[in-house]
């Protein structure tokens, strides 16, 4: 009689830590309040429906899709602004580098201004910066791209509330129940701790986790400085032994 | 004293969308010309299988008023339960179906519209059938993580009964939160409330 075991199945997801991520309700960034839902969230394990994901392949990427100083400037010109690249990795909760994985992101210009009609902060927009770009994670989970630092910026909810300078990431893994939109800040930004929006965030922990440090082993000389940010999507157990009724 | 668990990473904590999540997601619908067109605004490729539906609805804060600055996607199998994803095992899904879409939402009223197809069943981990749905996920300003919940359908009575998770949902009062309605042939609504008496059950999934 063969001993020869089944090979490991993917489980389900690792529950999503709620008493690490922020709540729903924080009332010091105002529009939460009547945004969050009141009631409790239904828990129940992940299933098909959410251990599945759309597929993004990397011929949907153009050659400027991650050069934000690029892909929206007419032909011989630039974006104004610091130039930097911001690098790093998608990892799963488990180490293990997510490749494939369709990384978005948006931001203001170095002025702290959106290209957005509904945006009303007096300073200039750049006719040479969109702010938006995308990339699809290598193998190992690695990610690049070219930007310029973005302002700070005032926004309504206190008297005079300022933004951070910062990036927004939009992620997909391998399952939906991956899903994640986050902010990058960074190192050394006195208003982070002033910032309603990081204050929702439990933890100094938590903090740190969305702030990068500037990486000057990246950084090309006389060229661009250089920020690494990893990032972190829920984890797959892979296992040997199922959860299945008897019979099933 | 015990083994250390280092090995193991925490999640990234979720940050707020922002009011400009349609810049990063959708850039073309604000005017942003680039990519060739945003992702998820079409879930057809070609002629697709089975009973092709369209799902509209809104997104109401907790005063009763539309989110007009949301991003709504969803992410469901093709009409005989399979998913168009590289980790579906169990047979070859419609090749003319994404499965995901996403939608910005109207800019002036905030509804947002998908053309898809009404999915088939697909079983539940421990083998149970659960009734056809539909994952959604709404992320705006002021939702500090993304939200799940799950579209089912109010014309499959029987199969939603019997559904492992609708079924285990304590106030049944509140179910009617997750049906789309149908309002004509191939045609339901799905209004999302973030809070009030109709809230929409939400999902920790």
């Amino acid at each position: 009689m063969s001993l020869v075991n089944l090979p490991p199945k993917p489980g389900g997801f690792i529950p999503r830590d709620r008493t690490w991520q922020p709540d729903g309700l924080t009332p010091t960034y105002k529009t939460s309040v009547r945004r969050s839902p009141q009631a409790p969230l239904l828990s129940f394990p992940s299933t098909l429906s959410e251990e599945t994901s759309p597929v993004f392949g990397h011929h949907l990427i153009g050659p400027l899709d991650n050069d934000l100083i690029l892909n929206y400037a007419q032909p011989g010109q630039s974006a104004i602004g610091p130039r930097i690249i911001v690098h790093g990795r998608v990892l799963d909760e488990l180490g293990r580098g997510v490749a494939g994985a369709l990384v978005e992101f948006w931001q203001a210009n170095a002025g702290g201004r959106y290209r957005h009609k509904k945006e009303s902060y007096q300073a200039a927009l750049d006719p040479n910066f969109g702010g938006c770009g995308r990339t699809i994670t290598g193998a190992d989970g690695s990610y690049e791209f070219r930007t310029i630092q973005p302002g700070p910026y005032p926004w309504p909810n206190g008297m005079n509330d300022w933004r951070p300078a910062h990036i927004h990431f939009s992620l997909f893994g391998h399952g939906f129940a991956q899903r994640l939109i986050t902010q990058m800040y960074f190192e050394g930004d006195p208003l982070i701790k002033r910032c309603p929006i990081v204050g929702v965030l439990k933890s100094q922990e938590a903090v740190d986790a969305l702030t990068a440090p500037l990486d000057m082993h990246q950084s090309v000389p006389m060229d661009c400085l250089a920020y690494k940010f990893d990032m972190v999507l829920r984890g797959q157990r892979q296992t040997y032994f199922e959860n299945r009724k008897e019979g099933l | 004293m015990v083994q250390k668990l280092h090995d193991y990473l925490r999640e990234s904590p979720s940050q707020t969308a922002g009011p400009y999540v349609h810049i990063g997601c959708t850039p073309n619908f604000t005017g942003i010309d680039i990519y060739g067109g945003d992702l998820g605004t079409s879930m057809k490729t070609g002629p697709v299988q089975g009973t092709e539906i369209t799902i509209k609805g809104t997104v109401f804060d907790g005063m009763g008023a539309p989110l007009r600055d949301a991003m709504i996607e969803i992410w469901q199998p093709d009409a005989a339960g399979l998913f168009p994803s590289a980790n579906e095992t169990r047979g070859t899904p419609d090749p003319n179906f994404t499965g995901w879409g996403r939608s910005p939402g109207d800019m002036e009223t905030g509804e947002f519209t998908f053309d898809t197809v009404k999915p088939g069943a697909v079983p539940y981990p421990d083998g149970r059938m659960q009734a056809p749905h539909i994952t959604a996920w709404i992320v705006a300003r002021g939702i500090n993580i993304g939200l799940h919940t799950r579209i089912y359908f109010d014309d499959e009575q029987v199969a939603n009964a019997a559904d492992p998770v609708l079924s285990r949902i304590e106030h049944q009062n509140r179910v009617p939160t997750l049906l789309a309605k149908k309002e004509a042939a191939g045609l339901y609504r799905f209004d999302i409330h973030l809070q009030g008496p109709a809230e929409t059950i939400f999902f920790d999934i």
